[in-house]
């Protein structure tokens, strides 16, 4: 029967498995696609989203299953797309700073490191060393606020909604902690170029312990009713298997490529601010899938935890936070370009900044990890498997919309 | 996959044993954080109204609007802001930015309304429970974006400008004025308080982007003696700056004096280099080659009248030349900004005298308008005993001399008595001609003193000693020098001018033996040229005019200046003669129709 061109749709011909040995970027795979028939009757096509269980924000897949069984799957953005980064040309530096920390919801932080780090490099602008270790601070303790949000999305996927609001009300008691400190709940707008804004309030050190032990005690409790749950992991284990080889070509980072056994992590391969002063471990995995994938991201957050212990305990205890920088109203940066990286919660972050001597950027790029995740990758991986388990790959992927539309 | 793994998760079924972790009223029992950024608050009295908060708000969050009870005012705009808080994203730019430290953020954030239009409202004046509050963000001086500290001008050591009357001040190079002219914040609060509207932010930027010629044209565009001015200007807009709120006002003088440092002998050329004048075939005569008079000349010549200036002295330049002492303003930088309005083709007549060589009436009859700017020149004498013992000067005489060219002989020891920018001048003269100790008389305290902060300042440095609360009550000769019988004063209720009155103490008489005295208390007009016309004179001996338009009771005569206010600074002058020029060409061209 021939197929009519609007009825008709494309895939790659060969089966998921025989995939990897072939893998090139001169030969990628995914240019090799055959048509499906969708008049045939085998397959139906449904949009998934722009809702889904577990992510912030909003994507659509449009997916084509024959069954239960994914066939195909394209991903659609669009919904979330403010413009930041073409906004930022039309500010001045400073005016930028509360921009993008609203690049991502879940993790601001990262984004407003990022960028007050390629003002400095370009400008040439030195933070005292208290602002280091207070960025870091605040970097990992964002750390553990978006990836226990992201455990309790990838249980709320697949159906534990429990674990989702103990992970959202124990994120709170963060967000209290970053209240205190920032002066802001969910974006913080703390990290500005020179410096962050104020130092540690008065007995904050304990405080944070209390909120520290209160997530100790969460991630033992997930521990027993997720990650030692007879449905979670007959659901999880062996499913969404990212193979080893995929992590280079499409530009995986973070836990999602440290669970494929490629031990990528920004603050050890390239320490910025005080990370080569901590003592912690890359945590590499190898098994690939959805469980292990959350699995590294607990024993993360556990890292993280005692990466803020240390950052408390060895920060200067005196000392400035910020530099003055020139009249910020008439602050023009020298020209350059720069790239500037960090590990988020989902993995890589970078920005790439580029500044042409004015008052403005000329343009500032992000980078960010959802979008090569979210985007190509999932498309690929979504193929092969079963519609109920789609929602738990994505968060497995650590989607995050926002960040992928600036 | 184990039993383990399908009992474990109904260790859920513990939890609903827990204490809820929500609070059953967080509206009552939840306050933000001691630092929390929530609505804004402004401290309205502290709060000048210059719009940087407006300026630096990317969401354009902010207008300036005007409000009930800020009254604009020098040093205030009377706008306030007021916020959108549909468009607020609580980042605290404003905040961070705010020159006087006014604005502030209250850790209130709950406050709901079901009316959309009070999210915009005017932090401060619009009643809310959270206005003065303690709690919430406030910015440390750590935190302010701006930049508190002056680039101090190079100046002459005060041990080597004793001894001469070069000038002192070398003018900023290029590095310093950049530097300089980054802080400012271009929010033009300073051009109201200029007397002759300086568009003071535009040439600052000029500078910032290294436009100078375009520098250049602004100034003139408001003030034909901006060399001069960048010298010795008494810089109402320095004192109005945002920026002196919370550290030192914008070297707005000085980032002046760099763009005519810098352009001085290009300067016809950029101001005049291709504009042909279109002659109108009307006449003005101007008495009074001063800074008044020039700038009218200046600017009723380029539209195209022909001007004729009288200049009763040998030169030009009125109390720029006679009072200011070389070391402040040079002669030769006073003589070729002079040359810049004669070049466009003002007549200068020097050395004649209105009510002598030619009559005021005749000047009338020759010409369509008469400008009298003969300033305030008379020195005045103190009413006490022993004025006209040898070794008393007059403040403006003495300077005159010294102008000159005489360096007279004060002897050692000088007393100068006023507090004025004249009595500064007359004590530092002092110093450069030799006397060894320069005491300065004032019969108030120096918070009253009208000359500015600055002179003071550099006449201490330069050994000048001051002695608040005395005024001389008599003068006598003595063998070597002069004995001054002086009295002690203290402050009592305000006066007119609103500075409190000095009232004798009864008994606290000394005396000072000291070489010369020189008077420094105030100046008047000398009027006497017009007497016998019908032009109105006021008691004090100045010229009574419509304030709005400078012309006298006579139509065509114009007055402004010194001898339309009374002694005054160069600048208001030079306001003056930009606004007669304006008025005398609206005259003449109604008078044409």
């Amino acid at each position: 029967m021939e197929s009519g061109a609007s009825s008709a749709i494309t895939v790659p011909t060969e089966a998921h498995s025989d995939r990897t040995d072939r893998l090139s970027p001169w030969n990628p795979f995914w240019a090799r696609e055959t048509e499906l028939d969708l008049d045939s009757g085998r397959y139906v096509k449904i949009w998934q989203g722009p809702q889904h269980p577990g992510v912030t924000g909003n994507m659509a897949l449009e997916v084509t299953l024959e069954g239960d069984v994914v066939r195909d799957c394209k991903t659609h953005i669009g919904y979330l797309h403010r413009g930041f980064e073409k906004l930022m040309e039309r500010r001045k530096w400073i005016q930028c700073f509360p921009i993008v920390c609203r690049i991502c919801v879940p993790e601001p932080d990262t984004n407003e490191y990022l960028f007050a780090a390629g003002v400095e490099e370009l400008s040439g602008v030195e933070i005292p060393v208290k602002a280091a270790w207070l960025r870091a601070l605040v970097l990992e303790m964002i750390r553990v606020a978006s990836m226990t949000m992201g455990l309790g999305g990838q249980a709320g996927a697949y159906g534990l909604g429990i674990v989702g609001q103990w992970a959202v009300v124990h994120r709170d008691y963060m967000l209290d902690l970053f209240e205190e400190l920032t002066g802001g709940r969910v974006y913080h707008m703390y990290i500005l170029p020179g410096g962050v804004r104020q130092d540690l309030p008065e007995g904050f050190t304990g405080r944070m312990e209390k909120v520290l032990r209160m997530f100790e005690n969460l991630i033992a409790d997930i521990e027993k009713v997720m990650f030692d749950n007879a449905v979670f992991k007959a659901r999880t284990k062996g499913s969404g298997v990212l193979p080893r080889e995929w992590v280079e070509p499409f530009g995986v980072t973070g836990t999602t490529a440290r669970a494929a056994g490629v031990p990528l992590d920004v603050r050890k391969d390239n320490p910025y601010l005080i990370y080569d002063q901590l003592d912690f471990e890359k945590i590499v995995g190898g098994e690939s899938d959805i469980y292990e994938r959350a699995f590294l991201r607990k024993e993360e957050i556990l890292m993280s935890i005692r990466l803020i212990r240390q950052i408390l305990k060895r920060m200067p205890g005196e000392g400035p936070v910020r530099r003055k920088l020139p009249n910020v109203l008439h602050w023009q940066v020298q020209a350059g370009e720069t790239y500037v990286r960090a590990e988020s919660g989902r993995g890589e972050m970078g920005y790439y900044m580029v500044s042409d001597g004015g008052e403005y950027p000329r343009r500032v790029h992000v980078r960010g990890a959802s979008y090569t995740h979210a985007m190509a990758l999932l498309e690929q991986m979504a193929r092969g498997q079963s519609i109920a388990d789609i929602a738990g790959l994505m968060v497995s992927l650590q989607t995050c919309p926002p960040e992928i539309e600036r | 996959m184990s039993l383990k793994d399908v009992i474990s998760p109904f260790y859920a079924w513990k939890k609903t044993l827990d204490k809820p972790y929500t609070i059953k009223n967080p509206i009552a029992e939840r306050e933000g954080a001691e630092r929390y950024r929530g609505f804004h608050t402004n401290d309205v009295e502290k709060c000048i109204g210059c719009g940087t908060c407006e300026e630096i708000c990317q969401n354009e969050a902010i207008d300036m609007v005007p409000v009930q009870g800020a009254d604009p005012q020098r040093g205030d705009s009377g706008l306030r802001p007021k916020i959108d808080y549909g468009r607020c994203c609580w980042c605290a730019l404003c905040v961070d930015v705010c020159p006087t430290g006014s604005l502030g953020m209250s850790n209130e954030y709950k406050w709901v309304t079901p009316d959309a239009e009070e999210y915009r409202f005017i932090p401060g004046v619009d009643i809310k429970p959270w206005n003065g509050a303690e709690k919430g963000y406030k910015r440390s001086d750590e935190a302010w974006l701006l930049r508190p500290g002056l680039k101090n001008m190079p100046v002459v050591e005060p041990e080597e400008r004793r001894q001469t009357f070069d000038e002192m001040a070398l003018g900023y190079n290029d590095n310093l004025a950049l530097l300089e002219a980054n802080r400012c914040l271009e929010c033009g609060i300073c051009v109201e308080a200029c007397p002759t509207h300086m568009d003071i932010p535009q040439y600052i930027k000029a500078i910032r982007e290294n436009r100078l010629e375009d520098g250049l044209q602004i100034l003139y565009d408001t003030n034909p003696f901006s060399e001069s001015c960048g010298r010795i200007c008494t810089a109402h807009c320095q004192d109005a700056c945002a920026m002196a709120h919370n550290g030192d006002a914008i070297g707005i003088r000085w980032l002046k004096r760099y763009i005519t440092d810098n352009t001085w002998q290009r300067r016809d050329d950029i101001l005049h280099g291709d504009n042909r004048i279109t002659e109108r075939g009307k006449s003005v005569a101007i008495i009074g080659g001063g800074p008044s008079g020039l700038s009218a000349a200046y600017y009723l010549r380029q539209q195209g009248y022909t001007v004729t200036v009288y200049e009763k002295h040998d030169k030009a330049g009125g109390m720029l030349r006679y009072g200011i002492p070389e070391y402040r303003l040079p002669k030769a930088v006073l003589d070729r900004e002079i040359e810049t309005i004669t070049r466009i083709g003002v007549q200068l007549k020097t050395g004649v005298a209105i009510g002598g060589d030619i009559s005021f009436e005749q000047l009338r009859r020759e010409n369509d308008a008469v400008y009298i700017a003969v300033g305030a020149q008379k020195g005045t004498a103190m009413p006490i005993e022993g004025m006209e013992t040898p070794g008393v000067y007059i403040g403006v005489d003495f300077l005159d001399r010294i102008a000159a060219g005489e360096r007279p002989d004060i002897g050692s020891r000088v007393l100068v008595v006023g507090g004025g920018n004249t009595a500064m001048d007359v004590c530092r003269s002092s110093v450069r001609l030799g006397a060894a100790e320069v005491s300065v008389l004032y019969r108030r305290t120096e918070k009253e003193m009208p000359a500015n902060a600055e002179e003071i300042e550099e006449a201490r440095e330069e050994g000048v000693r001051f002695d608040f609360l005395v005024s001389p009550v008599r003068i006598s000769r003595l063998e070597t020098g002069l004995r001054v019988e002086c009295r002690r004063m203290k402050l009592g209720e305000p006066d007119a001018s609103g500075r409190r009155r000095p009232v004798p103490l009864e008994g606290s008489e000394f005396t000072l033996d000291v070489d010369s005295c020189i008077m420094a208390i105030g100046q008047k007009v000398d009027s006497s040229m017009a007497h016998g016309t019908d032009v109105h004179i006021t008691r004090w001996g100045t010229f009574e005019v419509n304030a709005e338009t400078l012309q006298t009771n006579v139509p065509g005569i114009f007055a402004g200046g010194d001898c339309e206010s009374g002694p005054d600074d160069a600048i208001k002058a030079i306001a003056d003669g930009k606004k007669a020029a304006w008025f005398i060409a609206k005259y003449l061209q109604a008078e044409h129709n």
